[in-house]
C-alpha cells in the first residue's frame, strides 16, 4: 500500500511537471538559475530563492538497481547506506589501523563465504570461520567513532537528512542554515571522493530488516516484487531495488567499494542547491571542494531493452491480506514523444474525484475504495509500466473492479474523451508546475531529474508545450496502442485462507550471520 | 521501489516533535547570507568557520476577529499566484457516541462530496478539477479541519465554493454510502499491515479499549451513522466563534479582509463549544501481551505507558531528553539497536505531548522473529539506561545544538508559520510560545534531563506488545511475564441488506 501510494504520489509529481508556464516565468526562474559544470564532469545547478535563511542540497548520483545484475542486487541501495558510514576523517579515531582491521573483515568473510557455500563443508569448521569473521567485525569497532557523519550534520542544525535509491537514481538530501553552506560542501564533497565502508555487515543485516519491512512482512511489498520480476524478463527494472535475500545475504564490502568505483564518477552525478545563496560567491567554493573529486569514465550505456512483450502475464497471489488489484502495460520510456500523452492518460482516468476510474468504481458501482493510476513504474528512463490499480470494497470481486477497469479502457479506445476533460488536464499540469515550485528541497529534485533526464533543466517548463500539445486524437491513439493484453501484466492479491498460503523464503538456501 | 527512504523511521520520529513538525508551507524576506571567500583547503571540518545567520524578520500573521466570534488569521506570501485557506473547528472525533464511532470520519468525507445547498456535490467536483483547485475537509481527534487551495486568480469563486461546504452542506445519502463502503473496506483491511495493527492495539492497551482516543470503528458503528447524525453534528459544532480561519498566499490584507468579511460575516454565532472530559485508562501497569500474525518475518515490537500534556512544566526537559534518546542517529536507540547491534531498521520513539490529553511515551522497533527477545532486552535495557546513566553533558550539548541550530526551520515557510500561529491559538499556547521555545531549551541542564528520565520513564510498568509469528521466535513471549494473548479477529457486519 505505502509503496504503491508513494509511487502514485511520485508519478503525478512527474506528471505536473509535464506542463509549462508561460515563456515569461522560464525566463523570470532562469534570471535566478546558475548552471556550472566543473571540469571533473560534476554539474551544478543553483537556484537563488532567498525567501528564509535556509539552503536545500540534492545530489542525484546517475545509478540504481537498474545497474545491478544477478547476484549483486540491492547494492545500489547498499552503497546507500554506506554513503552515511563516514570517511578517513570523520567517523575514525585511527584510520590506518581502521584500514589494517577493515582488511582482515574482508579476508574472514571470504574465508567463511566460501566454507558455508562448500557442500561438502564441516559444520564446526564454517562456525569457526564466522566467528573469525564476527570477531574481526569486534575488533574493527575499536577504531570508530561511530555515526559522527549524520551527528555533524545534526549538530549544525540540518533538517530532512535522508537518501532514497530507486531503480534509476541514487539521491542523498538534506537542509541547513544558509550560514552553514561550507559545511555542506566539505561533508558532501569528502563523502564521495573518500567513502569508509566502514561497519558494513552489520549495516547489511539492517538492510535486511528493511527488507523484511518493506517487502517480506508487507502483502503489497510482496505482490509488487512478483509484478515487476514478471512484467520484465530481461530488463534489470525486474529487479526489487531493496534486493533478494539471498543476494544481501552474500555480497561482500568490495563488491560496494566496486559499485562506487564505477558509478559515482562526477560526470555521473548532479547537484542542485536551492535557497538563500548567491552562485557568484558560491562557484569558488565549490570549485575548490568539490573540483577535489578525480574525473572518471562515464559509465557504459545499459545493453538491455526489454523486448517486445508477446504474451499476458498473470499474477495470483494467495495471502491472508484482502483483495488488491493492478495491472501494469508496457510503456517507452520517458524521453519517447508520446510521453505527454501516456501522462495525459494516466490523468485522465485516475486525478482527482472527476476522474473516469473513480466516477466508475468508487462513485457509480461502489466496487472500489480506492483507485489510481500512474506512470514511471519501477523508473522511466527506460521502458516501464503505466500503471492502474484498485482495492475492491467488501464483498466485490478483483474480476468486478477488472472489469470496470477495463471497460474505462475501452471507452479510451473507442470514443474521445471530452473537451471538458482535456482542458482540465492541461490545467492541472499548469497549477501542478505552480505548486511545485514552493518549496526548496521539491525544487531541487525536480532540477536534478529534468537535468540527467534530457541534459537540460529547462525541460521542466518546456515540457509545458508538449502537454499543451496533446490533442483527443492523440489520446485514443495511445490508448489503442498501449492497451493491449499481450502487453499487461496482471497482479493480485487473492485472499484465502492463511493455511494455503506458501510462506516467504526468507533465508534463499544459505545461513549468514542470524540466530 | 520508487523510493527506498532510508530513514522513513527517523523521519517519521522527527515529524513527532511537535514545535519541529512540518506545518503547511510558503515563503518570507530574507537577506542574502555571504559566503566567505574561497580559502586554502580545509582539513578538518571543525576548522570551517561560520559567518553570523543575518537578521531575519519572522513572519507574522494579521489576526482580528469578525463580530461573530470568527478568528481570522492573514498573512500575505507573493512569492507565487496562489491562495491557500485553511480552517480549524472546535469539534473532534473523541466526542463521538460509542456506539456510533466513525461518525466524524463520515462526517468529514461527506461534508466535501455531498454537496451544498446550492451545489452538487459532483457539480463541485466539476468545478474545481476545471481550476485545479481543491476544497477538502476531515476530522482529527480534537479538531476538524477545512481547506482550499487555489490559483490566486480563482479565489473569488473558490471561497464561495469553500464557504458553502465549511457552513451549508446537505451530506446527501448516496455519498455517503459511498463513504460508508470506504469505511467498511477500511475495517476489512486493519489487520492486512502489522504496522497498523501494532500501532492500534498499543493505542488501546494504553488509553483502554473504550476510550474515545483509542476505540475501533465497527461495521455495526458504522451501519449506524445515518444522515440526520452528520447533519445534527454539524448543527452543534460548525459556528464562526468555534472556527479559526487562516489565509496564506498572493493576495492584499485590505482587500482579504474585505473579502472574508463579505463572505462568513453573516454567519450567525452558535452556541458555545461545550469542552467534554475524555475517559481515558490512567494507571500505569505493567503487561505482557501478544497478537500473533503468521505470515510475517518481523516482529512489531511496541513498549510504553501514558505520557504527559503539552502544559506540563517538564515539557522542554523532555524535549531535551527525547532527543538524546532517539534524536535521529545519533540518539541512543538507532546508535545502539540499528547501527550497533543490526538488530532493526528503525527503532525510536519518545514521551509524547498531546493538547488536551495525556500523549503515549511509546517506544517502537521491528527486528527478524528469530531476535525478537534480543531486541525487547536491547529496548528496555536503552529505556533504563536513560534512567540509571542518564544524558552526558556531551549528549546534552549535541541534543540542545540539534534542536536550536535547526531552530530557523520553523519559519522555513509562511504557510508553516500561519499553521503554527492557528494551532497555539486553538489549544490556547502563548503567541510567543515558539520564540520562548529556544530559551526554554537553552536553559536544560544535565540534572534536569536526568530527573525527568527518572519521573517520566517507567521501564518496570510499561506495557509491551509484539505482534508477530511466535513459532519463529528466539524464546517466548512468557520470558517477560504472564502474556495475555490479544484477539484481534473483526466482528461480522450485522445483519441485514448489505450492498
Amino acid at each position: 500500500m505505502r509503496r504503491l501510494v508513494r509511487s502514485a504520489a511520485f508519478a503525478l509529481g512527474g506528471l505536473a511537471l509535464a506542463v509549462v508556464l508561460p515563456a515569461q516565468d522560464l525566463a523570470n526562474f532562469e534570471k535566478n538559475l546558475t548552471r556550472h559544470t566543473l571540469d571533473n564532469g560534476l554539474t551544478f545547478l543553483i537556484y537563488e530563492r532567498p525567501v528564509a535563511p535556509v539552503v536545500s542540497f540534492y545530489t542525484y548520483v546517475n545509478a540504481g538497481s537498474a545497474q545491478e545484475v544477478a547476484g549483486i542486487t540491492g547494492l545500489a541501495h547498499m552503497f546507500e547506506h554506506m554513503a552515511f558510514k563516514g570517511t578517513s576523517r570523520i567517523g575514525t579515531t585511527d584510520i590506518d589501523s581502521e584500514r589494517a582491521a577493515l582488511a582482515e573483515i574482508d579476508e574472514a568473510y571470504h574465508a567463511y563465504d566460501r566454507s558455508r557455500r562448500d557442500l561438502g563443508a564441516d559444520p564446526e569448521e564454517v562456525a569457526r570461520l564466522e566467528k573469525v569473521w564476527k570477531d574481526a567485525r569486534e575488533k574493527a569497532t575499536e577504531f570508530l567513532t561511530r555515526d559522527e557523519f549524520s551527528e555533524i550534520i545534526d549538530r549544525a542544525g540540518g533538517v530532512g537528512l535522508n537518501a532514497s535509491t530507486a531503480s534509476d537514481k541514487t539521491d542523498y538530501f538534506y537542509s541547513l542554515p544558509a550560514s552553514k553552506v561550507e559545511l555542506w560542501a566539505y561533508l558532501e564533497s569528502e563523502r564521495f571522493l573518500d567513502p569508509v565502508l566502514r561497519e558494513f555487515y552489520t549495516e547489511r543485516d539492517v538492510v535486511m530488516e528493511e527488507r523484511r519491512l518493506r517487502v517480506d512482512s508487507a502483502p503489497i511489498g510482496r505482490l509488487i516484487e512478483q509484478m515487476l520480476a514478471t512484467a520484465f524478463i530481461a530488463h534489470p527494472y525486474g529487479y526489487p531495488t531493496i534486493g533478494y535475500m539471498s543476494d544481501l545475504e552474500s555480497f561482500s564490502r568490495e563488491d560496494a567499494q566496486a559499485f562506487y568505483d564505477k558509478y559515482y564518477v562526477p560526470s555521473n552525478m548532479t547537484i542542485a542547491i536551492v535557497g538563500a545563496v548567491n552562485a557568484e560567491e558560491l562557484l569558488p567554493m565549490l570549485e575548490k571542494y568539490f573540483g577535489r573529486l578525480p574525473a572518471g569514465d562515464k559509465p557504459p550505456a545499459l545493453r538491455t531493452v526489454e523486448p517486445r512483450q508477446i504474451a499476458e502475464r498473470i499474477i495470483r497471489m494467495p495471502d491472508a491480506a484482502q483483495p488488491i488489484y493492478v495491472e501494469g502495460y508496457l510503456r517507452p520510456e520517458a524521453t519517447h514523444p508520446d510521453d505527454a500523452v501516456y501522462d495525459a492518460i494516466v490523468d485522465v482516468l485516475s486525478t482527482g474525484r472527476t476522474s473516469r476510474l473513480y466516477r466508475s468504481l468508487v462513485r457509480d458501482r461502489k466496487i472500489a475504495a480506492q483507485t489510481g493510476a500512474f506512470n514511471g513504474f519501477p523508473g522511466n528512463k527506460y521502458q516501464n509500466l503505466m500503471l492502474l490499480f484498485a482495492f475492491p470494497t467488501p464483498d466485490h470481486s478483483n474480476q468486478e473492479v477488472q472489469d470496470a477497469i477495463r471497460s474505462e479502457i475501452e471507452r479510451l479506445k473507442t470514443e474521445l474523451i471530452s473537451d471538458q476533460e482535456l482542458a482540465m488536464v492541461k490545467t492541472r499540469a499548469k497549477a501542478g508546475l505552480v505548486r511545485s515550485l514552493a518549496d526548496n528541497t521539491g525544487i531541487g529534485r525536480q532540477l536534478a531529474a529534468y537535468e540527467v533526464l534530457y541534459g537540460d533543466w529547462r525541460e521542466l517548463f518546456r515540457s509545458v508545450d508538449r502537454i499543451e500539445l496533446v490533442t483527443k486524437e492523440d489520446i485514443q491513439r495511445v490508448a489503442r496502442e498501449a492497451f493491449n493484453p499481450v502487453n499487461r501484466t496482471v497482479a493480485m492479491i487473492v485472499n484465502v485462507e492463511p493455511a494455503e498460503i506458501v510462506a516467504t523464503d526468507e533465508t534463499g538456501g544459505s545461513e549468514s550471520s542470524e540466530g | 521501489m520508487n523510493s527506498m527512504m532510508m530513514k522513513s523511521g527517523w523521519k517519521a520520529m522527527r515529524a513527532l516533535l511537535a514545535v519541529r513538525a512540518p506545518l503547511v508551507l510558503m515563503a518570507l524576506l530574507a537577506p542574502i547570507v555571504p559566503i566567505p571567500p574561497a580559502t586554502a583547503q580545509v582539513e578538518d571540518y571543525r576548522d570551517i568557520e561560520f559567518p553570523e545567520l543575518q537578521d531575519f524578520e519572522i513572519p507574522r500573521p494579521e489576526t482580528f476577529a469578525l463580530d461573530n466570534g470568527l478568528e481570522v488569521f492573514l498573512l500575505e506570501d507573493r512569492e507565487l499566484p496562489l491562495i491557500e485557506v485553511v480552517a480549524r473547528i472546535r469539534t473532534g472525533s473523541v466526542y463521538e457516541p460509542a456506539d456510533k464511532t466513525g461518525l466524524a470520519g463520515l462526517l468529514g468525507a461527506v461534508q466535501r462530496t455531498g454537496g451544498t445547498r446550492t451545489m452538487t456535490g459532483d457539480e463541485i467536483d466539476d468545478f474545481l478539477e476545471a481550476r485545479a483547485a481543491s476544497v477538502e475537509t476531515n476530522v482529527g481527534n480534537t479538531v476538524g479541519f477545512a481547506s482550499m487551495d487555489c490559483l490566486a486568480g480563482d479565489f473569488d469563486e473558490v471561497l464561495t465554493v469553500f464557504h458553502d461546504i465549511l457552513r451549508f452542506p446537505v451530506f446527501a445519502e448516496d455519498k455517503l454510502e459511498i463513504a460508508r463502503a470506504q469505511a467498511r473496506s477500511q475495517i476489512a483491511r486493519r489487520n492486512d499491515s502489522v504496522g497498523a495493527i501494532a500501532a492500534r492495539e498499543f493505542s488501546r492497551l494504553i488509553y483502554g479499549p473504550q476510550s474515545p482516543m483509542s476505540r475501533l470503528t465497527e461495521y455495526a458503528t458504522v451501519a449506524a451513522v445515518s444522515r440526520g447524525d452528520l447533519a445534527e453534528w454539524h448543527a452543534r459544532y460548525y459556528h464562526p466563534n468555534n472556527i479559526f480561519l487562516g489565509v496564506v498566499g498572493d493576495f492584499d490584507s485590505a482587500s482579504m479582509k474585505r473579502k472574508i468579511q463579505a463572505a462568513f460575516g453573516n454567519w450567525p454565532e452558535g452556541a458555545e463549544f461545550d469542552e467534554v472530559a475524555i475517559e481515558y485508562r490512567k494507571e500505569h501497569k505493567a503487561g505482557v501481551y501478544f497478537i500473533e500474525k503468521s505470515d510475517v518475518t518481523q516482529a512489531n515490537v511496541r513498549l510504553g505507558h501514558l505520557g504527559i500534556t503539552m502544559d506540563n512544566p517538564d515539557f522542554f526537559p523532555l524535549q531535551v531528553m527525547n532527543e538524546v534518546l532517539s534524536g535521529g542517529f545519533s540518539g541512543r536507540l538507532l546508535r545502539n539497536i540499528r547501527s550497533e547491534k543490526g538488530l532493526a531498521y528503525s527503532a525510536g520513539g519518545r514521551v509524547g505531548a498531546s493538547y488536551t490529553y495525556p500523549g503515549v511515551a511509546g517506544f517502537s522497533l521491528q527486528t527478524k522473529s528469530e531476535t525478537m527477545g534480543e531486541a525487547v532486552d536491547a529496548l528496555y535495557e536503552e529505556l533504563e539506561g536513560m534512567i540509571s546513566n542518564p544524558a552526558t553533558e556531551e549528549e546534552l550539548g549535541r541534543a540542545k545544538d540539534t534542536i536550536l541550530n535547526s531552530f530557523i526551520f520553523n519559519y522555513a515557510s509562511k504557510g508553516q508559520v500561519l499553521a503554527q500561529q492557528m494551532l497555539y491559538a486553538y489549544y490556547g499556547l502563548p503567541v510567543d510560545f515558539l520564540e520562548t521555545y529556544r530559551s526554554n531549551i537553552e536553559k536544560v541542564k544535565t540534572a534536569d534531563v536526568a530527573r525527568v528520565a527518572e519521573d517520566y520513564l517507567h521501564p518496570e510498568k510499561a506495557k509491551l506488545l509484539v505482534v508477530g509469528r511466535a513459532e519463529d521466535f528466539d524464546r517466548p513471549m512468557s520470558s517477560f511475564g504472564e502474556v495475555t494473548e490479544i484477539d484481534i479477529s473483526i466482528p461480522s457486519p450485522p445483519a441485514g441488506p448489505s450492498d
